[in-house]
């Protein structure tokens, strides 16, 4: 049986080195994904570039320049001391936002006064500038909130807010890190490289005809999707790799769990993914119909559904149902206990039973149209 | 010994019915010849008797097992070789070898001695590091017959294996036929070119489905024409043609390249009589008239008319 199934993982190995087509979408696909991904993560909103002319200089505005560069969003270029060099600092593109103290800042507070503080930012690339100006708007009322909690608690009151304001992302919807993406990211790249490698590679056979050939053979089907399905798992396991490897180049992401972990959630993921795929193939006939399907079940519910760019809980119940389309969403859970919190088997074991009942559904749904077409 | 047993063998693809209640039997070590025109269910056939179709009546036994209850069982003990192309076009010559043979569990030895012989019938000795997909179709035939038997099946099923191919490549791919058969394999061959069917020990015709005609090619060519046969060579081949349908005394009638064949309903009538009415009444003029054998195209022609005919009424 072994030997077999070598057979057809040897075979198809063989085949996948002579085929530019395939060999682009498993490994420069997840590439250029990451490279999109990782620019309009890391680079749109990481580290703007920011310019402050404090005209007030108390602790006011100490603090809150220091609540902005603290965080990863923000890097403070220079302290400027006269109005004219916001001009020249903006239109050299040597920062990217100016933010100007009034003098009467620290004066105003301490008597109740409304307090105003300017930002200036430039505004040649709109996107851009929309989403700085989103941080310095949920910086500016983090530190608000901050304010008025202080002087609460002064006069020996709890805060309460009626009503809270959420500003929201569209690449990192709560402000979190950004390496709350990666997870998604993977999952992702693998879901789309699995699906529609092993639906392409099985179609193929059928469209050539080989598949009769191997339908006469003593290969049952389990040997032949198996021995499928090994190369594609291998390189899953390397695009998993180049993914982490680019997490932690661009965002210092170092796996905290357990790698073991890791490998048995990555196989879960990939019997389901992959699973998919072969159910994919028994429904089309053609390389073409083939790619189509994978894409439309992969790409956009692993983007739009698993809750990787779109926080589940904030969607519609009908919408949170129908996020179970897709493995990533249960992959994703997995990968976030794993790799960013370093959690244990007991945070996530539901989410590999998910997988392994998703991937057991589309076998058996595979099989039965299988049985159909044979007495077709 | 019958090595095949088909037993009213039906398939139905919802209301069509391919296969209609065939039977026939196969004997060991013969080279059992498959006949029909496009679509007449050949393939159809075949991909029921290899295991991988289900019937939906009747069955058959290949080897001793039966195709429905035991399929595969069925397929250990075959070879088979599909209409399409059934070799990996993007894999090179041993590596084709080494997948089948992997897939059939040939190792070692074994494995380098069946690799030597399959390159060998190829002709491709040499050429094991060629990519199968640029080879001439005659050889990449004969390979794909080398790799559909590397693990010595007792039976072998070849569907179309010469349809493309130039008639010199033919011939030694029925070399290779034969060469198997006296190894005393049994093979089932569907072909629609009629000089092949003479190289086979036992041929059955079907036509939409239905078996019309079984037997040696000799035996068909005496048992289902009575009537004589005359061949015809004349100017204005269409024109003879139509004057001597007019003719009561005219069977069916046929044009192969130059020539005409008419098959007569009237004993009584001989040459002479054609050429008075070609050359005499029509000013056509005949060069040659003779009474001939039928050939095996004759007697299909005549069979699928009749079918055909039996079929409207
Ligand atoms: N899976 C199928 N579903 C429906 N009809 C089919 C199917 N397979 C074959 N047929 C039909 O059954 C008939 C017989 O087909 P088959 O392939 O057996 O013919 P054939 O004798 O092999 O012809 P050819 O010489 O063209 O290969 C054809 O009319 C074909 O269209
Ligand atoms: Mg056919």
């Amino acid at each position: 049986m072994f030997n077999r199934i070598f057979a057809i993982a040897k075979k198809e190995t063989r085949q996948l080195k002579r085929d530019t087509r395939m060999l682009f979408i498993v490994f420069f696909f997840p590439v250029v994904l990451l490279a999109i991904f990782g620019y309009a993560i890391n680079f749109d909103v990481h580290h703007i570039k920011i310019a402050v002319y404090d005209q007030d200089r108390s602790e006011y505005t100490r603090d809150f320049i220091n609540g902005l560069i603290s965080s990863e969003y923000f890097d403070l270029v220079t302290n400027i001391d006269d109005d004219k060099e916001i001009k020249k600092l903006l239109d050299e593109k040597i920062v990217q936002a100016v933010v100007v103290f009034p003098k009467d800042l620290s004066r105003k507070l301490l008597s109740k006064q409304e307090v105003k503080i300017q930002f200036l930012v430039d505004g040649v690339d709109g996107n851009s500038a929309s989403v700085i100006q989103n941080y310095v708007n949920a910086a500016t009322y983090s530190y608000s909130i901050e304010l008025t909690k202080e002087y609460l608690a002064v006069n020996g009151k709890n805060m309460y807010v009626p009503i809270d304001l959420q500003p929201r992302f569209w690449f990192n919807p709560d402000l979190q890190s950004t390496r709350f993406l990666i997870p998604g990211l993977m999952g992702m790249i693998l879901i789309i490289t699995a699906v529609i490698s092993i639906s392409l590679s099985i179609v193929r056979e059928k469209e050539r005809g080989t598949i009769e050939q191997i339908n006469v053979s003593p290969l049952s089907s389990i040997e032949f999707i198996l021995g499928k399905t090994v190369p594609y798992i291998v390189i899953s396991l390397i695009n998993a790799g180049i993914v982490l490897l680019a997490g932690y180049i661009l965002f210092g992401i170092v796996t905290k769990g357990n790698i073991l972990l890791l490998l048995l959630g990555t196989f879960a993921f990939l019997f389901a993914a992959l699973s998919l795929g072969v159910f994919i193939s028994t429904i089309s006939d053609s390389q073409q119909v083939a790619f189509q399907a994978a894409n439309v079940t992969s790409l956009l519910p692993s983007l739009i559904l698993s809750g990787f760019i779109f926080p589940i809980e904030s969607m519609p119940v009908a919408i949170q149902v129908l996020t179970n389309i897709t493995p990533a969403k249960f992959f994703i859970v997995i990968l976030r206990a794993i790799l960013l919190r370093g959690a244990g088997i007991s945070a996530f074991w539901d989410q590999l039973v998910y997988l392994g009942i998703f991937g057991l559904i589309f076998i058996m749904l595979a099989t039965l149209v299988d049985k159909k077409s044979k007495n077709k | 010994m019958n090595t095949i047993e088909v037993n009213n063998l039906t398939k139905k693809f919802g209301k069509f019915t391919a296969v209609d209640k065939v039977s026939f039997t196969v004997k060991q070590g013969e080279i059992f010849g498959f006949l029909g025109a496009n679509g007449a269910g050949k393939s159809t056939t075949i991909r029921m008797l290899i295991g991988i179709l289900e019937p939906t009546f009747g069955d058959a036994l290949v080897g001793g097992f039966s195709i429905k209850n035991e399929p595969d069982l069925v397929k250990k003990n075959i070879g088979y070789m599909s209409q399409k192309f059934s070799l990996y076009n993007d894999l090179t010559v041993a590596e084709n070898i080494r997948f089948f043979a992997g897939v059939y569990g040939l190792d070692g030895k074994k494995y380098e001695e069946r690799k030597k012989w399959v390159l060998k019938v190829a002709n491709l000795e040499h050429m094991e590091n060629v990519i199968t997909g640029s080879l001439p179709g005659g050889i990449k035939q004969r390979l794909a017959l080398g790799t559909a038997v590397i693990h010595e099946p007792k039976i072998v099923f070849l569907d179309e294996p010469t349809s493309g191919v130039d008639p010199i490549s033919r011939r030694n791919f029925w070399d290779l036929i034969n060469e198997l058969s006296e190894g005393g394999t049994t093979i089932l061959v569907t072909t629609h070119y009629l000089d092949e069917a003479e190289f086979c020990n036992d041929i059955i015709l079907i036509n939409a489905g239905k078996l019309i005609a079984q037997g040696n090619a000799k035996a068909l060519k005496s048992n289902y024409i009575k009537n004589p046969i005359l061949e015809i060579e004349s100017e204005r081949v269409v024109d003879s043609l139509e004057i001597l349908e007019k003719e009561k005394w005219v069977g069916e009638t046929s044009i192969f390249g130059n020539y005409i064949h008419v098959i007569l309903n009237d004993n009584k009538i001989n040459e002479g009589n054609i050429i008075h009415l070609l050359t005499e009444e029509n000013g056509i003029k005949v060069q040659r008239v003779e009474k001939i054998i039928p050939t095996l195209e004759d007697v299909f022609i005549h069979l699928i008319e009749k079918d055909s005919k039996k079929n409207v009424q």
